[in-house]
């Protein structure tokens, strides 16, 4: 069992983080060369705004308070559930987030589904049969899923199962053949990298003393192997599939985009562009906040799961 | 067990040679490329436009007649630039950030290390998304972007590997000797620190080119008509359905290139660093 006191630091070491975060995705609007105020104004009219525009622009959204003010304001609102509005639609921020929030989860989950479905068996034939002509075809998968970027991946995928043999539509949102070949899109990367990892691990957990044991028990090879070794195998396996989240995230960004999926990403790069800056923040403060909660997740779930640190705890 | 290690090794030396070899290529490419082709990146040719691959244009032409073997020639000099000066800047920071926390320890380490983790708290690239979007849209910002997202790798393994050997005897003794500090980072620190950073950076080049060409795709970075190979896939996407080769022709320069960078990292890994563990993709 993990100690409460572990479960509490970790807790704690969470949310300075992701006060420190939070921080710096405020802050970010200041990076904007020049005056955002001035910026902001000039995207949304296209022309030069004047001067009486600019200060009413700023009085109006408070950015004449000092930094740790406008700051205390922001995240206080966002306690509240107040994420602002948007500069350019006049949309709560919150209910932007709240509907593009479906499609960009769907479509992570979706692609770490994927990357499970074929990862898995595979690096498990990759270790089992070592050496061997499906070893060999597993990691040249391995290696060209990693060596790929995902956008084109995407329209290849769009130009043979969508528009040649019209199996799939192109882009769009709607029922689960929306969601086919995005997901593989996105999940065919991460499958490669836990492919990887589930050879490795495998092959160590192969080497191990105890499936000695089982062998020399008279067990199946077959018992082995599903029964002693990919249990055992799988636990470093789920630490990466979770800390992999972030890229999944990252990498929806951009199939949303080769697929017009209307989620988080699209919403994220239509927003950057446009300089509409409290979509920006709110965004980038909700995907942050997936991202360490989900880390901290897996580091406890690890904690549980891997026997040996419950060995150490029992001086077995 | 001997024939199965040897017969492995042998095959990852075969592999780490094709990968040498595409980087070798692309290399050549980059830098002789640009003087061979006949045709300009940027001149339109409106009458020509989407060309099927021919003797005059190997990989046919673009939306806008252009010819598209010659626009991928120059996309590797630019593609190979930013990714040789992006790592160039993360070892610089990293390494220099490392030796400090691991050297001084104390608050200093503690400040540092704190640092890395906030960094490592955002999914690398929706940060460097977001400050190259708010920079505004130029492939200088996306240097600029992808460099403060990934100096952390080399900053954690230069300070583990500085203070795995500032407990050495033979560095205390050269302390106590009074060997000038600079002195002791160039003799005793740096060189246990160089063939990581090489793995770490051979294999950094090829997501660093995975990046570039993403946020340039998303229309971050490279701004038509420059040749970039992310630009000239976003370029190609409407026309999928007539002109494949379009999208095509940069997607599998893309994906030549990381290949080799990849190859070549997971070969000099083995070579240079056989202890470091295969590492998980960070941007």
């Amino acid at each position: 069992m993990i100690s409460a006191e572990y479960i509490a630091y970790r807790i704690g070491t969470s949310s300075l983080v992701l006060v420190c975060v939070s921080v710096l995705t405020f802050g970010m609007m200041y990076l904007t060369p020049g005056d955002p105020a001035r910026a902001i104004l000039y995207h949304q009219t296209g022309q030069q705004p004047s001067a009486e525009a600019v200060t009413a622009f700023r009085e109006e959204h408070g950015f004449n308070e000092p930094f740790p003010v406008q700051y205390w304001n922001w995240i206080t609102d966002i306690f509240r559930g107040d994420f602002g509005t948007s500069f350019r639609t006049n949309r709560p921020v919150a209910t932007m987030i709240v509907d593009a929030i479906p499609a960009t989860l769907e479509l992570a989950i979706a692609a770490m589904v994927v990357a499970l479905v074929v990862a898995i068996p595979t690096g498990v034939a990759s270790a089992v049969y070592r050496g061997t002509w499906i070893d060999q075809a597993s990691q040249l998968f391995a290696l060209a899923g990693v060596s790929m970027p995902n956008f084109w991946l995407g329209y290849l995928l769009i130009i043979v199962f969508a528009l040649h043999l019209g199996l799939f539509p192109v882009s769009g949102t709607g029922g689960l053949s929306y969601l086919v070949l995005p997901a593989i899109a996105l999940g065919t990367g991460m499958a490669a990298i836990v492919t990887r990892l589930v050879r490795t691990s495998m092959l160590d957990v192969l080497d191990a003393e105890y499936v000695d044991t089982a062998r020399s028990k008279g067990l199946t090879e077959r018992i082995v192997i599903y029964k002693h070794a990919l249990r055992n195998a799988l636990i470093p396996v789920i630490t990466v599939v979770g800390l992999q989240f972030g890229f999944v995230l990252s990498g929806a960004v951009v199939i949303e985009i080769v697929f017009q999926r209307p989620g988080l990403g699209m919403m994220l790069v239509d927003a950057i562009f446009a300089r509409d800056f409290p979509v920006v923040q709110g965004v980038v403060l909700v995907i942050s906040v997936l991202f360490i909660v989900t880390n901290l997740l897996v580091d406890l779930s690890y904690r549980v799961l891997d026997p040996r640190v419950e060995l150490g705890g029992e001086n077995a | 067990m001997v024939g199965n290690s040897a017969v492995a090794e042998l095959r990852s030396n075969r592999l780490t040679l094709v990968g040498a070899i595409i980087v070798g290529i692309l290399g050549f490419v980059a830098i002789v490329g640009p003087t061979v082709v006949p045709y300009d990146p940027t001149a339109q040719d409106l009458s020509n436009r989407l060309q099927p691959p021919s003797l005059a244009h190997p990989l046919g032409t673009d939306q806008l007649g252009r010819d598209v073997t010659t626009r991928l020639v120059y996309g590797t000099r630019v593609s190979l630039g930013i990714a040789i000066a992006v790592t160039t800047i993360r070892v610089v920071i990293g390494t220099i950030v490392g030796l400090v926390a691991g050297y001084a320890g104390g608050w200093v380490d503690e400040l540092f290390m704190r640092l890395v983790d906030i960094q490592l708290a955002f999914p690398g690239l929706v940060l460097a998304l977001v400050v190259a979007g708010i920079l505004g849209p130029s492939l200088r910002n996306v240097m600029i972007a992808l460099a403060i997202v990934g100096w952390t790798t080399y900053a954690r393994v230069v300070r583990g590997s500085v203070l795995s050997r500032k407990k050495r005897r033979y560095v205390d003794a050269a302390r106590l000797f009074g060997t000038p500090r600079r002195r002791l980072f160039k003799r005793h620190l740096l060189p246990g620190v160089i063939n990581p950073v090489i793995v770490i950076a051979t294999l950094n080049l090829g997501t660093v080119v995975l990046a570039t060409a993403g946020l340039s795709f998303i229309g971050l970075g490279a701004q038509p008509p420059t040749p970039e190979w992310g630009t000239m896939l976003a370029g190609g996407r409407e026309y999928v359905r007539s002109a494949w080769w379009i999208v095509n022709a940069p997607g599998v320069a893309i994906m030549l290139t990381v290949l080799g960078f990849n190859l070549l990292g997971d070969g000099l890994r083995d070579i240079l660093d056989p202890k470091q563990q295969a590492r998980v993709e960070e941007v």
